[in-house]
């Protein structure tokens, strides 16, 4: 079996080789050509328009997700200052959860960002070849046989089909990392959904389930007890349990 | 020897790289074999340094078609996958929604 990028020439070359079959009239094939890389020059601008959109709401998203672990974070306080270990565990324990998304998502936007920039880049590009096409194709009609021309036509229709694909293929991850950025804030809002202490009290719900599952049990049990030293002046991480000194 | 590094852009490189080139791409398809995504993307960041440090970059409106074609760096394991089976990882046309 070739390697990956063998295998992608070949995946290419079969792709564009097709392309070239269908030219039997020169001069309507480039015309048709040319009106064809217009068209798809339009999708990739769209396509693109998507990724920025999307990209946009997940900032939104992002800022309330952080409120969120705020809130979470005052809740932990007044549960505490209330002296109720149990829901102020609750909360940091689902502000880890909330946490531990929120970086995910950071790290996949930083990726996003980079493949957004490649984008522009590759529609740049892609809008210079189709230029140079249009100029072309009027040189290719009026100096060259009908032989000759096809020969000319197929070279640069493959040329161009290639960055329309690498470009469709940008656009299509980018596409992708947004979504999987958009189930993962989709998450979260899962998790805060109940939101209000109150109902963390009750057991066995779907959240406490997915909660159960992460285990930060010792990154909380660090945060309730420096919450408690700032809240009481008590100290002794490790002893949590039987220290209300005050 | 014209090389696409998609997402990027062609470069025009040197016939006598091409041997360096296949050798860096059978890592690649071992780390895919291995399901080892870490190998993956050391050798595709291999092969993409190795296009970018000996190549010329072609003009934007080169209408030139590449002789070979290297996928993006950080290409998923699974996305790997998905090119060696030919299951359409590249699409036909653009998509737009």
């Amino acid at each position: 079996m070739p390697g990956l990028m063998a295998r992608l020439s070949l995946i290419f070359k079969a792709k564009f080789s097709k392309a070239l079959d269908r030219a039997e009239n020169p001069n309507e094939t480039l015309d048709y050509s040319y009106e064809e890389q217009l068209r798809q020059l339009q999708n990739v601008k769209r396509g693109i328009a998507d990724v920025t959109t999307a990209k946009k709401r997940l900032e939104l998203q992002y800022t309330s997700m952080q409120q969120q672990v705020d809130k979470l974070d005052g809740q932990a306080r007044d549960a505490l200052k209330a002296n109720r270990e149990d829901l102020a565990r609750e909360a940091l324990t689902r502000k880890a959860a909330v946490q531990g998304q929120l970086d995910g998502i950071m790290q996949q936007g930083q990726q996003l960002e980079a493949q957004q920039s490649k984008l522009v880049e590759g529609e740049r590009t892609l809008q210079a070849k189709v230029e140079a096409f249009r100029t072309q194709k009027e040189v290719i009609k009026a100096q060259y046989s009908a032989a000759e021309a096809q020969v000319r036509i197929g070279e640069a229709a493959t040329g161009i089909g290639e960055q329309m694909a690498d470009v469709g293929l940008a656009v299509q991850r980018a596409k992708d990392k947004t979504e999987q950025m958009q189930a993962r804030a989709n998450a979260i809002d899962e998790l805060t959904a109940s939101g209000a202490l109150t109902d963390l009290t009750s057991s066995g719900d779907d959240i406490d389930r997915q909660l159960a599952q992460i285990s930060q049990g010792g990154q909380v049990d660090d945060e309730l007890a420096k919450m408690k030293a700032e809240l009481g002046g008590g100290d002794a991480p490790k002893a949590i349990e039987g220290e209300e000194a005050k | 020897m014209i090389v696409r590094l998609l997402g990027e852009g062609q470069f025009r490189v040197d016939d006598a790289l091409i041997g360096r080139l296949n050798e860096l791409d059978a890592e690649v398809e071992k780390a895919v074999a291995a399901g080892d995504e870490r190998a993956l993307w050391t050798g595709l960041q291999a092969l993409a340094d190795a296009v970018r440090e000996s190549g010329v970059k072609l003009a934007d409106d080169d209408l030139s078609p590449s002789d070979a074609v290297i996928p993006p760096e950080d290409l998923s394991l699974e996305e790997a996958q998905e090119l060696l089976q030919d299951e359409g990882f590249i699409p036909d046309v653009p998509v737009a929604s």
